[in-house]
């Protein structure tokens, strides 16, 4: 038996808006029957970005039922902005915690909004894309690398409790391992760069993003036969198009999250999403 | 502590069952005034000594064993580690196991970590199931080998209640000079069992799946099998387990197998009459659902049914609303993130191996309690629907 909160337990009897939109504004679509959870959300935005409704269906137990639920209630009201910024820890919080083991139902959570506003945005989403290192689930590198970072995880099993990679045949340990090991030494390297200053105007992000595109991202690039430009900055929201020899290459995707981001975030602000542009 | 058990539709039998109070009333004494330790020289303690001897006596008798085949053991996974490793210590030369991959646990990951425990590597069969859960007694001939050390087969699936001919296969594994395993655990007290006629060396059963108390168990060792302990200590049990008795629990099961022998007939009849209504309407109420496990082949107690696109834990939750207590072979119960290893065998599609609740009945269930699953189960099924993307699509 699992130790459910009252608000989990709440949320589990009582789900709220549940259903589809008949003409949503954007749909995320996340997990699978063979997963053992699934989620489509979807979302109705109005003119000025703010998220007006939204509606879930969960397939799934108990916490997946219930972090859905959550999350409706939670970015209704929201703007796509805030919304976007929105974590799997701030989903678990606001039902009072979730048993670890069930860390990934939240994460499923804000993998399904991330696909909805994606879709809203007319963006294809990067993060599905990487290497696939946990074959039984499906999971990629990145999104490994990203749980670690955001959830300050340290072991394979809260890997496997974030991500469910690893939890089927096992065989993707070592990698788990590997992975894990290499993403904790970077972030302590960061952690030992100087601080760069936040508050930037979109006007200064534009220009630093320009700089770092035109002296270091481009020449890389190029080399390979590639290139990329820069097209819009919204917020913390980069889009970029590809050209040349990475413009539908398969490891694009890899590129713009591994490469262009990283550069990025180190050099300009680090909480930038690179998006490409469809 | 109230656990609020009289409110309670408890059909979650081949987890454990409720002690009998016969059986409770036969532990009493031991518990309080008859404290002795059967092992001592004074009259105080040797009628404790005596009184264990009746309880193996009336275990064998269930059995249709001779008492000193009896060993106590502390539970059922004891008596599965202490028949394999036996067995694997008697033939060190011999390389290969065989077993099923429906195992309970108990045998599933020793077998899976044989290597570790003996410093050999063994080569292991684990036999495939067909979709209803049976074995193919042909593979089970092809993988005899001169070098089998060691056979374990369960005599019933915990999850499905799925019977598995194990008198037969004995039967040929003795033939051959190979010692045969079975954990009997869900079948004991559920289907007749009578070892004088077949040729099983091993036979585990726990306590606690038969009405006696949790953390007493037997493992049945044939006249004449070799024998390794597993516990080396004192001379109890006849140097085969070491250790000073759980006298009580052994008292109480002692009294639990004479219940069983009267009860025998009433489970297959009056619980499996009780099983079928309810799997029955079940199956014809609900959309979607279908058995998991041979229809005949099956202990009289045991109904495991799916509901497709929809999730084991979270029907279990509502279900729990009721105080309905069962099982589910999804990943979330499991605490894996699979769905048990049991559907995956069978080959149980995706889209129902996560939504498949074992009803597991006994003789304490009544016919108003099955009426009253029956009425609360479509509309907890159909909620649930309500909430699956899966589902719309399939209507
Ligand atoms: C088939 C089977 N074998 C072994 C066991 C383990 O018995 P115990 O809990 O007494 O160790 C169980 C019960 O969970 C079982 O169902
Ligand atoms: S590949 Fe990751 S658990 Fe099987």
């Amino acid at each position: 038996m699992w130790e459910y909160t009252d608000k989990v337990q709440q949320h589990f009897m009582n789900p709220q808006n549940v259903g589809e939109l008949e003409k949503p504004s954007g749909t995320g679509d996340v997990g699978s029957l063979s997963c053992g959870d699934a989620l489509k959300l979807t979302i109705e935005v109005d003119d000025n970005g703010i998220i007006t409704d939204a509606k879930f269906k969960t397939f799934g137990c108990a916490s997946a039922i219930a972090s859905s639920s959550v999350l409706t209630e939670i970015i209704k009201g929201m703007s796509i902005e805030e919304a976007s910024k929105l974590t799997n820890e701030d989903i678990a919080e606001a039902l009072g915690g979730l048993p670890k083991e069930k860390m990934h139902c939240s994460v499923m959570g804000r993998e399904a909004l991330e696909a909805a506003i994606a879709d809203f945005k007319g963006v294809i989403l990067p993060m599905a894309e990487g290497e696939v290192v946990c074959e039984c689930f499906g999971v990629t590198d990145l999104e490994i690398i990203r749980a670690i970072k955001e959830s300050d995880l340290r072991s394979v099993e809260e890997i496997t409790n974030f991500t469910k990679a690893g939890g089927g045949c096992g065989k993707c340990e070592d990698r788990l391992r590997e992975i894990l090991q290499q993403t904790v030494e970077g972030i302590a390297a960061e952690k030992t760069k100087p601080h760069k200053d936040q508050r930037m105007t979109t006007l200064q992000k534009i220009k630093k993003i320009e700089q770092v595109l035109e002296r270091e991202i481009k020449p890389t690039l190029k080399k390979d036969g590639g290139d990329i430009e820069l097209v819009d900055v919204d917020g913390d929201f980069v889009t970029v198009s590809l050209r040349g020899a990475c413009s539908g290459c398969q490891s694009s995707r890899t590129t713009l999250k591994e490469y262009v981001e990283k550069k990025l975030r180190e050099q300009v602000v680090d909480t930038l999403i690179v998006e490409e542009e469809k | 502590m109230n656990c609020g058990s009289e409110k309670v539709i408890y059909m979650d039998n081949n987890a454990t069952t409720r002690v009998a109070p016969e059986v409770v009333d036969a532990m009493m004494p031991f518990l309080t005034d008859c404290y002795g330790n059967p092992s001592s020289m004074h009259t105080f303690g040797g009628m404790v000594g005596r009184a264990i001897e009746q309880a193996r006596a009336q275990v064998a008798e269930l059995l249709g064993a001779d008492p000193e085949e009896i060993v106590f053991t502390s539970c059922g996974t004891e008596s599965d580690s202490t028949a394999i490793l036996s067995a694997l210590q008697t033939y060190p030369e011999n390389r290969h196991v065989m077993t099923t991959r429906v195992e309970h646990p108990a045998v599933k990951n020793l077998c899976e970590s044989l290597t570790q425990l003996t410093g050999h590597k063994h080569r292991t069969t684990r036999l495939m199931v067909d979709e209803d859960g049976l074995l193919d007694m042909e593979s089970y001939k092809q993988a005899l080998s001169d070098d089998t050390a060691i056979i374990s087969i369960m005599w019933a699936n915990n999850e499905t209640g799925v019977i598995f001919p194990v008198e037969e296969m004995a039967a040929m594994a003795s033939e051959r000079g190979i010692l045969f395993h079975t954990d009997a655990v869900q079948a004991v007290g559920k289907i007749p069992i009578n070892m004088r006629k077949n040729t099983i060396d091993f036979l585990s059963l726990s306590g606690h799946k038969l009405h006696a108390p949790k953390g007493v168990g037997v493992l049945y060792v044939r006249k004449g099998t070799p024998f390794v302990p597993f516990l080396n200590g004192g001379h109890q049990e006849r140097g085969r387990r070491g250790g000073t008795e759980n006298v009580a629990s052994i008292i109480g099961l002692g009294r639990a197998c004479e219940l069983a022998a009267q009860s025998l007939q009433d489970e297959n009849t009056r619980v499996k009459a009780l099983r079928d209504k309810l799997e029955k309407e079940l199956l014809a109420t609900i959309p979607k659902s279908m058995l998991n496990g041979h229809p005949e082949k099956r202990l009289p107690n045991t109904s495991n049914i799916s509901f497709e696109f929809v999730e084991g834990e979270a029907i279990l939750l509502h279900m729990n609303q009721y105080n309905i207590c069962a099982s589910s072979g999804s990943a979330c119960t499991s605490g894996s993130l699979e769905p048990s290893h049991v559907m995956r065998a069978m080959g149980v599609p995706f889209t129902a191996a996560h939504g498949s609740i074992r009803f597991s009945l006994s003789i304490y269930n009544t016919e108003e309690e099955v009426d009253l699953v029956l009425d609360k189960m479509p509309a907890i099924i159909a909620n649930l629907r309500e909430l699956s993307p899966f589902w719309e699509e399939t209507e």
